[in-house]
């Protein structure tokens, strides 16, 4: 199969016929057109009876709003043999994404108001998909002195985060909660406490005691989320979890969560579907952190998803240069590109199973990460933006890493056969579609 | 078992191993006779020895093993090669390769290097310790040594004793034995055994009295001092009080306990001079056992065992 896509086809009107339209913003999941005139959306209702440019049939297609993913590394500045925002853009369209929240732990660090401005100049010039940025926390990521949060606002930054590694100074982080709290802004928590995951390259379980390699015990995740939880709850801060991965510490935002904690989750694609028995050492395609769990990890994960404790699927698309994976797990960086790979991992291996119907996995991809940061985004409503994904929930592809657009090429996913892919991403006035 | 390369000893069968063995029996002979030891079993072949960590019984060994059965042998540190440079492993081992060698036994500080070198390059890779994951001509040599001591193995009781979480050794004995029908026990501070561990057969033991009760074999490992800057015990003085092996201590085990370290051993901390060189000690043959086990090895992999 071609799995090529167009990236460039402007329209001043299009029709999009006879799908199945699933906004979970406004509760609506029927049989619909969706006209969008001027980069906005103009109708939604069965039978649309208008002229248009361009007239795309949908029919036994999912007509959706444009998937949000709040946690990737499109690493600019600095690290673009790994990604820049154009390959990293053409990725998330390719994948059904049409915005993305860059995290800052890059080189230098995105932690002061000129660069956030610089890197929204850089996101306008690429375009294709709307490209946001979350600023640094402390200066450097160092986690020792807060970073300038209330310049990078204004220079447009969308939430802060420490990415990559936790906060180990309280203070700090304590601190930063007190300092936004009268913005609204979230910070995104990377949480693994910092000794118990020194050395660690995966799950610390039966695997890692067989195999030798040093493990990242999902205490250190449990807690890092009860710390930030609890300070959370003491500032009345808002907390967000990053990549969840431990069933314990689903629980423990459970119960925050019910006593009215602002704490919110995200998990990925691969902390819902794979599991530890798939280390190879002598493949460090599955390197990441936090790391591949268990099985009962796994299912935790699904039912906080359902339950709602977690409210977001996030991809965390981390890609590196193919050099770079290709060696000693060991040394090997953790991380793997996720973009194009999500929306069929998670129909394939949630939906197409019937382990979780379509309305909560899109809300999870489109209205709850737009209400959680705030984002003019994730709806179908007349007026909004006209960013819409259209997806082929049959259409089977196998994973090869030669089609990716990202510049990673090492991922657990690679070989799979899959069900389900994005075949068109629409932003504003441009349709891209997968070319079949 | 001829082109096989050689990972871990998870791989291997129990008569692959018994073949092994046998094999072994054959080169002891040869090495105890003296005289003129070198045989042509490997004339015309090329080993390299690629090692990324210090070593000194383990690289002269093989070294030795394949000049012994007439193979070209060259030695590599990583300290004096290209590797300083910072070449990567994935293009050492081809340039290896493209340099006509017919085998590459390496060590590395990195668990599955050798897997990962059996994926990049064609020669027989024979792994020689990647990091605490296998050793597999360890286990093999320890078998062997155990044999050659007890005249079997089964039915036998071995406690495997002190850093089980950062041993290759452990991990690749406790495959190797139970594979032929040992009883294996591991015996360590907690924060020396791995957290999680389970093996079908092998029971894990937080007291090194309970554990070495009534065996007929105790192989102790070795204590890296750092472990003891990482917090994972307080004093040398302490684990060797608590967790050494001497002489009071064997009296638990079987009167001919048999007693094996993979060396370099650290005297008074995790074994006691005396019990080094005690009658039931066969520390020191482990070491001439090895070079037959790894000609052996050699043997099988690159010659056929023809």
């Amino acid at each position: 199969m071609n799995q090529t896509w167009q990236f460039q086809n402007k329209f001043q009107s299009l029709l999009i016929r006879g799908g199945r339209v699933l906004d979970p913003a406004n509760d609506f999941d029927d049989k619909a057109d969706v006209l969008i005139v001027d980069g906005k959306i103009a109708a939604v209702a069965p039978d649309i009876d208008s002229p248009a440019q361009i007239v795309y049939d949908a029919a036994g297609k999912l007509v959706v709003p444009g998937l949000i993913d709040m946690h990737v590394h499109l690493r600019e500045p600095g690290q673009e043999a790994k990604e820049d925002f154009l390959s990293g853009a053409k990725a998330a369209a390719a994948g059904g994404f049409t915005t993305v929240a860059t995290m800052p732990n890059t080189s230098p660090a995105v932690d002061n108001a000129a660069l956030v401005r610089a890197m929204v100049k850089r996101a306008e010039d690429v375009g294709l998909v709307n490209i946001k940025i979350i600023g640094a926390v402390t200066k450097g990521q160092q986690g020792q002195e807060l970073a300038e949060m209330r310049d990078m606002m204004t220079a447009g930054a969308v939430a802060f985060s420490d990415d990559g590694h936790f906060d180990d100074n309280a203070r700090i982080f304590l601190n930063a909660l007190d300092y936004l709290h009268d913005t609204g802004k979230v910070i995104i928590c990377h949480e693994e406490e910092t000794e118990l995951v020194k050395g660690g390259v995966m799950n610390e379980g039966k695997r890692s005691a067989l195999l030798g390699l040093k493990g990242r015990p999902t205490v250190a995740e449990d807690i890092a989320v009860a710390r930030d939880v609890l300070l959370a709850e003491y500032t009345g801060g808002r907390v967000h979890i990053a990549h969840i991965s431990s069933a314990r510490a689903v629980d423990i935002v459970r119960e925050a969560k019910r006593r009215g904690v602002k704490v919110t989750a995200e998990v990925t694609p691969q902390h819902l579907t794979m599991t530890e028995d798939l280390v190879n050492p002598a493949d460090a395609s599955t390197k990441i952190n936090p790391p591949l769990r268990t099985q009962a990890d796994c299912e935790a994960m699904l039912a906080g998803l359902l339950d709602g404790t977690i409210d977001a699927i996030v991809t965390d698309h981390s890609p590196h240069a193919p050099e770079e994976k290709d060696r000693e797990y060991i040394y090997a960086p953790s991380g793997f590109p996720g973009l194009e790979t999500s929306v069929g991992v998670l129909l394939t291996e949630l939906y197409h199973t019937g382990k979780i119907d379509l309305q909560t996995l899109i809300s999870k991809m489109t209205a709850e990460p737009a209400r959680l940061f705030g984002l003019e985004a994730g709806t179908l409503s007349v007026g909004a933006p006209a960013d819409v994904t259209i997806i082929d929930p049959e259409l089977t592809w196998t994973v090869d890493a030669k089609n990716f657009y990202t510049r990673g090429s090492h991922s657990p996913f690679v070989g799979r056969k899959l069900k389900g892919r994005a075949v068109a991403t629409i932003v504003r006035d441009n349709l891209m579609t997968l070319n079949q | 078992m001829f082109g096989k390369s050689v990972t871990a000893i998870k791989n291997f069968s129990a008569e692959e191993i018994r073949t092994v063995l046998d094999a072994a029996y054959k080169f002891k002979q040869i090495i105890r006779r003296g005289g003129n030891k070198k045989l042509s079993n490997l004339r015309g072949k090329a080993i390299v020895n690629l090692f990324y960590e210090p070593s000194t019984r383990t690289r002269t060994s093989f070294e030795l093993a394949g000049k012994y059965l007439g193979a070209d042998v060259v030695s590599i540190n990583s300290g004096t090669s290209s590797i300083v440079k910072g070449e990567s492993l994935r293009d050492t081992l081809r340039t290896i390769e493209a340099m006509g060698v017919d085998a590459i036994v390496m060590r590395h500080k990195a668990e599955g290097a050798a897997d990962f070198a059996t994926q990049v390059v064609k020669p027989v890779i024979i792994n020689a310790g990647d990091g605490a994951h296998a050793h597999p001509s360890q286990a093999l040599l320890d078998l062997f040594t155990i044999e050659q001591r007890k005249g079997r193995l089964a039915g036998l009781k071995v406690a495997i004793v002190g850093d089980i979480l950062h041993s290759r050794v452990a991990r690749s004995d406790v495959y190797a034995m139970t594979r032929m029908g040992m009883e294996v026990r591991f015996a360590g501070f907690k924060t020396l055994l791995p957290r999680f561990f389970e093996f079908d057969g092998v029971k894990v033991y937080e007291s090194l009295d309970e554990a070495i009760s009534g065996v007929d074999v105790i192989n102790v490992l070795r204590i890296q001092l750092e472990r003891q800057q990482a917090g994972l015990f307080p004093s040398t003085r302490e684990y060797a009080r608590v967790f050494g092996i001497n002489d009071e201590r064997l009296r638990l085990a079987a009167d001919d306990v048999l007693i094996l370290h993979p060396g370099p051993q650290n005297k008074g901390l995790e074994i006691s001079s005396a019990v080094t060189y005690c009658e039931q000690s066969a520390i020191h043959d482990q070491v001439q056992n090895g070079v037959a086990v790894r000609m052996a090895l050699l043997d099988l992999t690159l010659g056929g065992g023809a």
